[in-house]
């Protein structure tokens, strides 16, 4: 019954590409620099840290995955929340950027699930309408109020000198969500609901509260990440979020969610966001250019999901 | 009597993207100063990439699937652009050859992604536009590039000046000042769409994007429909990859803009009336979905300040409006979902 | 009905124009297929029996080329044939009409008949006019020139796209024409068109292999036919060498008696559960009353599409705009939703028609499906409770006899009477006391029937109120306590006892006077 933590193919496959990507890196650290520096545990934690804000926004976007739909919003999201906490400050900010994320979600979803237009434009609609009022509040520029002290703490510090916060909240995250997923009917009516909504609903389950509630779930992860982004940074800036959408979505596909809904496991979305993190960050110290990294970054994708996706996602 | 009751029903998304835009757009030249072809010259440079770029993203979505790549595609070709389509004439026209056809080679590409890699064509089209853009950085680390200026001015501008640049012919009177946008615009319709909508491959994609199973046991050739059109919407998003470079005179392997191509094509597509499920729609709906988006941002400039509506003039809130219109516009179709007496039909 | 020349020319093309040998296929362990030996000629119309299961729609998905199959050969004309796409089938000449439309929705009429090989002008480009030509005159030889091929099949009635689907497989000049169930959706007139055709295409030479569960259409058309049963060839004969009845018993293979269990014996009226006045859902439901009392099984019949499956829709609050009263044990109740119908107050449940789209969610786990209803019931504050969840998963699958290995595997690896019953457990947990059941054999096994028959009368025992849609007049003599017909969206007559007869329930589902008017039989209109 422990489904997400069984380990299938997608999460091999991840796992398999996570050695690989280390032993290149460590194999280039130790010819150019003669030491294993990708083994270290310092760098290792310090790719988590960094890696936990990607972490939190790519589970929150499973999960809407999960129930066949997508949340374009997420971007905007994060960084609303983001600004409006540093702008306001104190505890008050910290409580609106959570309130942020509740209330786009509430929107998202009662779009999505009430009026039924497609979560693809719907969200996208919704980013605007985000990136539209911050350009409105702050005149397009980053604004120049700092981080609370809730969002350091999240994001930037460590326990102990060495465990950082924000991968202690990437945990409490997943702990959630895994419980939300295997062990409450949330869970399985999510499930149910991406793989036959028809059927989900005459079971009598109330699938437009779940999608709805789905929704709520990735936008308030979507504005944890941000909490969190921005107390890394120290601040909140435009468009701080717009690098999490796409490898948010892959991180999730890489982890063997299906795109089309109702199959996944969520350690699949952990090790597809490390997957992401590591290889984005064992380019960059190999001293690869942008252009190299971006070709790369794509072709590993389409790489994984040929390994593993034949045969799984047939169109007829 | 029957024949226009037909066309209208078949066609109700793309009139309503018409009218829209006729609305929209009446109001943008009431309010202007100084109207006249110099304006819509104008207008027409800053709309044909973008109208471009989403009928490319009609291509995927006719047949029920998601392009991801198209703006990074743009960025792709505009680069490569910078670099081909420089020196003469002969040269700069082979530049063009070859942008077109790298454009298509890209979207054949995501097309074989997707017919023989079978995936998602989300989540390929999300791969190969990273890869797009990778290459697109390769080929241009920095904004730059010496596109021919003569070349770059003639076809941006209206017939009179493409005739004085290279001294084809001379001023034209009122039929020169037609600008040359909507003209390229007509020929690739005219020349790549017509033929394919009207082609049993086109016709194919339409059955795939409306019922791809009922499309196979028909004997529609699934793969080739597919890898058409994302040949074709290759093509597409190649030309607007080559405005751009003539319009801007240089390349930049800018991936925020990309993005934000992508994003406004789908909601260009879906304005134009073509259906995010597939099978119903086309281009030319496109085409006015994205002139609706654009005429929302030409109005915000002509406001006047002084004037009743002046608090909206500010340029900072523009995209709010943009945003709330285009929620506005994809909730009208919500109509439907209140109508609805089988809920059961919401789930098919 | 047959002149000689056509009787003389048939015979003349006595060899076999499609010859199957020693075709097996199975699905994933399920065999649909063994050992088939199967042949048909030209000018003939023959016939293909079996119950749903049998393996005649795989027989034609072979046939057409939708599916391979794993062992055996073809041979079309005396020349081996291997289709690996229904386009390599059509190009044979081989076309067929099948049960799920081929129609694609968004295009017109005219571009749906023309799919595939449309007239082109000299660019090579689809000439619109010619197609609309051609498209006209095809309909016009099926007899529907009231369509306009310019229509969109979206915008077209059921019936009228099951004859679009006619004329698109006639437009491809077919050597052999197969028809899946292609009169199911038909009305009368239509019907006899269909036949017309049917017969002088025979009378042109070609081959046609016919499929359908009405009796009385295989008399009217069959020269020959075959009867298939769990995935065996059983026999082919000609026309009137068996009675109906020795056909039925070929295609079940044993005898109809003992399958149902027996009814008991009524005493005083049931005191009513379910009660419905008036209930009307325009245009498909009219002033619909009725009442299913405490313990009793109450069939719906008639012909199919009379409103049955709207009448168990609205019931269990999945319509909008529903007209009327619903009571509960004589309390007025509003059911706006199916979580409204299965809450303790109400207790319903809704065997469905489709268990694939409507019923199981395929990919998900046999256990996670049984518990998809009941899962409230399972739940400790946030929790489900799995240990609970497991015992009664258990115990259902104990008490209906569930034939599965892996719990944790998906409900699609299921054969298809397992999956109908994981269906039926999943609503049994939630100890529904009114069970609604819209067609629930269809497409299963004999045996798995019977077990279902068995069920029902055990829950109705145990004071459930039924009320059982089915297709299957066996089912309703059989099974129901009292039976009602639905025509035109009202209930035309109620059937007790000894009433429940095939002519009766045939009679009135045609809205005929019943034969033997019994004191007990009332009629409600």
């Amino acid at each position: 019954m422990s489904l997400p933590f069984k380990i299938d193919k997608p999460i091999l496959i991840g796992l398999g590409f996570i050695v690989v990507i280390l032993a290149v890196g460590t194999v280039y650290t130790l010819a150019t620099q003669g030491k294993a520096s990708f083994l270290s545990p310092t760098y290792l934690l310090q790719q988590l840290h960094f890696g936990a804000f990607l972490g939190i926004t790519a589970a929150g976007m499973m999960i809407v995955i999960l129930l066949g739909h997508i949340d374009l919003s997420v971007p905007w999201t994060l960084t609303t929340s983001a600004m409006l906490a540093t702008a306001i400050g104190g505890t008050l900010g910290d409580i609106t950027c959570i309130a942020v994320g509740i209330g786009v979600g509430l929107v998202n979803g009662i779009g999505v699930a009430f009026l039924r237009v497609p979560s693809m434009i719907f969200t996208l609609g919704v980013n605007t309408v985000l990136l539209g009022l911050m350009v409105m509040l702050t005149g397009g520029h980053a604004p120049q109020s700092a981080a609370t002290d809730l969002m350091l703490f999240l994001g930037r510090d460590r326990s102990f000198g060495v465990l950082p916060h924000s991968v202690v909240v990437w945990a409490a995250v997943s702990a959630a969500l895994i419980f939300m997923l295997t062990r409450t009917p949330l869970g399985r009516y999510i499930y149910a609901i991406g793989n036959q909504e028809g059927a989900a609903y005459l079971s009598g389950v109330r699938t437009r509260l779940v999608i709805v509630a789905a929704f709520v779930i990735c936008s308030l992860c979507a504005s944890i990440a941000g909490l969190a982004l921005g107390g890394y940074s120290a601040r909140a800036y435009q468009a701080m979020g717009d690098q999490y959408l796409l490898p948010s979505i892959a991180a999730v596909v890489l982890g063997g969610t299906n795109i089309l809904g109702g199959q996944g496991r969520y350690a699949g979305t952990v090790v597809g966001a490390i997957l992401i993190v590591l290889l984005q960050s064992v380019l960059s110290v190999m001293q690869m250019d942008e252009a190299f990294r971006q070709v790369i970054y794509g072709s590993v994708i389409i790489i994984m999901l040929l390994i593993y996706g034949r045969g799984r996602m047939t169109a007829s | 009597m029957k024949t226009l009751r037909l066309l209208a029903t078949q066609n109700l998304g793309f009139l309503l993207a018409v009218g829209m835009f006729a609305a929209l757009y009446s109001v943008y030249v009431s309010m202007h100063p100084n109207y006249g072809m110099n304006v819509v010259n104008q207008n027409g440079n800053e709309t044909l990439a973008l109208i471009l770029v989403a009928m490319a993203q009609t291509m995927a979505v006719l047949i029920g699937g998601l392009d991801l790549s198209v703006g990074p595609l743009m960025t792709l070709v505009n680069c490569f652009g910078s670099l081909v389509m420089a020196g003469s004439g002969g040269n700069i026209f082979l530049g063009i050859i070859s942008c077109m056809a790298l454009g298509a080679a890209c979207g054949f590409m995501n097309g074989c992604i997707v017919v023989y890699g079978r995936i998602q064509p989300i989540i390929a089209t999300l791969a190969t536009g990273a890869i797009f853009i990778g290459l697109a950085l390769f080929l241009r680390p920095t904004p730059g590039g010496n596109v021919d200026g003569d070349f770059s001015w003639a076809f941006t501008n209206d017939i009179n000046e493409l005739g004085l640049t290279y001294g084809w012919w001379d001023e034209l009177g009122w039929f020169g000042t037609i600008p040359l946008q909507p003209i390229i615009l007509g020929l690739i319709l005219l020349l790549v769409w017509v033929p394919f909508r009207r082609s049993t491959t086109g016709r194919g994609c339409y059955a795939i994007g409306s019922a791809e199973g009922a499309a196979y046991m028909s004997g529609v050739r699934i793969d080739r429909c597919k890898l058409a059109a994302f040949t074709i919407g290759g093509f597409f998003a190649g030309c607007a990859g080559i405005y751009l470079t003539m319009q801007m005179g240089s390349g930049n392997a800018d991936a925020p803009q990309a993005a934000e191509y992508t994003l406004r094509s789908i909601a260009a597509v879906v304005i134009g009336g073509t259906s995010l499920y597939g099978g119903v729609g086309g281009v030319v709906g496109t085409v006015f979905g994205a002139l609706v988006l654009r005429s929302i941002s030409f109005i915000f400039r002509v406001v006047p300040e002084d004037s009743l509506l002046g608090f909206v003039a500010s340029p900072l809130l523009q995209p709010l409006f943009e945003g709330l219109i285009l929620l506005l516009a994809v909730s009208l179709g919500a109509a439907r979902v209140f109508r609805i007496r089988n809920r059961l039909s919401l789930f098919t | 009905m047959r002149d000689d020349a056509s009787h003389a020319a048939r015979h003349d093309m006595a060899s076999a124009y499609l010859a199957m040998d020693n075709i097996s296929k199975s699905y994933g362990g399920v065999h649909a297929l063994t050992d088939v030996e199967f042949a048909c000629r030209r000018g003939s119309i023959h016939a293909v029996l079996g119950e749903n299961g049998a393996g005649k729609s795989t027989l034609i998905k072979i046939i057409s080329g939708v599916v391979q199959p794993d062992t055996g050969t073809m041979h079309l004309n005396g020349k081996p044939v291997k289709f690996m796409t229904p386009l390599e089938a059509n190009a044979a000449g081989i076309v067929c009409i099948f049960q799920e439309l081929s129609l694609m929705p968004d295009l017109s009429v005219a571009d749906n008949i023309t799919i595939t090989d449309p007239p082109r002008n000299a660019i090579g480009l689809i000439d619109s006019r010619a197609q609309r030509r051609i498209a006209e005159e095809l309909l016009a030889r099926v007899g529907c020139e009231d369509i306009d091929p310019r229509e969109r099949v979206r915008n077209l009635a059921l019936s009228r796209r099951q004859m679009v689907e006619i004329a698109k497989a006639l437009g491809r000049q077919p050597q052999l024409l197969i028809l899946d169930e292609a009169t199911s959706a038909l009305t009368s007139s239509d019907v006899e068109k269909v036949y017309s055709i049917l017969h002088s295409l025979r009378d042109e030479g070609l081959a046609l292999l016919y499929i359908s569960h009405r009796m009385h259409e295989i008399e009217a058309l069959a020269d020959t036919c075959s009867v298939f049963r769990n995935g065996h060839h059983i026999e082919t004969f000609d026309k009137d060498v068996h009675s109906d009845d020795e056909i039925v018993q070929l295609m079940i293979g044993r005898d109809m008696q003992h399958v149902f269990p027996p009814k008991p014996e009524r005493q005083a009226l049931p005191e009513p559960v379910l009660e419905v006045r008036d209930l009307a859902w325009q245009p498909i439901l009219n002033n619909i009353s009725l009442t299913v009392g405490r313990g009793e099984i109450v069939g719906i019949g008639g012909l199919d599409g009379q409103g049955q499956r709207e009448l168990l829709l609205a019931l269990f609050g999945v319509l909008r705009g529903v007209g009327g009263k619903i009571l509960i044990d004589g309390k007025p109740v509003r059911i706006n939703s199916p979580a409204t119908a299965k809450s303790d107050r109400i207790g319903m449940a809704l065997i469905p028609e489709d268990r694939k789209t409507e019923g199981l969610m395929l990919p998900m786990a046999v256990n996670e499906n049984i518990t998809m209803a009941a899962l409230p019931m399972l739940t400790r504050g946030l929790m489900i409770d799995r240990s609970a969840e497991a015992e009664k998963i258990r115990e259902i699958v104990e008490k209906i006899s569930i034939k599965v290995g892996d719990m944790d595997a998906p409900v699609a690896t299921l054969s298809g009477g397992n999956q109908q019953k994981v269906v039926i457990a999943k609503w049994l947990l939630t100890g529904a006391r009114i069970v609604l059941l819209n067609d629930p054999t269809r497409g299963i096994d004999v045996g798995t029937k019977q077990e279902l028959y068995q069920l029902l009368r055990e829950l109705a025992d145990a004071d459930t109120a039924i009320l059982f849609y089915t297709t299957d007049y066996d089912e309703l003599i059989g099974c129901c306590d009292r039976v009602l017909i639905l025509y035109d969206g009202g209930i035309v007559r109620e059937l007790e006892g000894a009433d429940i007869t095939e002519t009766n329930i045939v009679s009135s589902s045609l809205n005929l006077p019943v034969e033997q008017p019994a004191h007990s039989g009332a009629a409600v209109q």
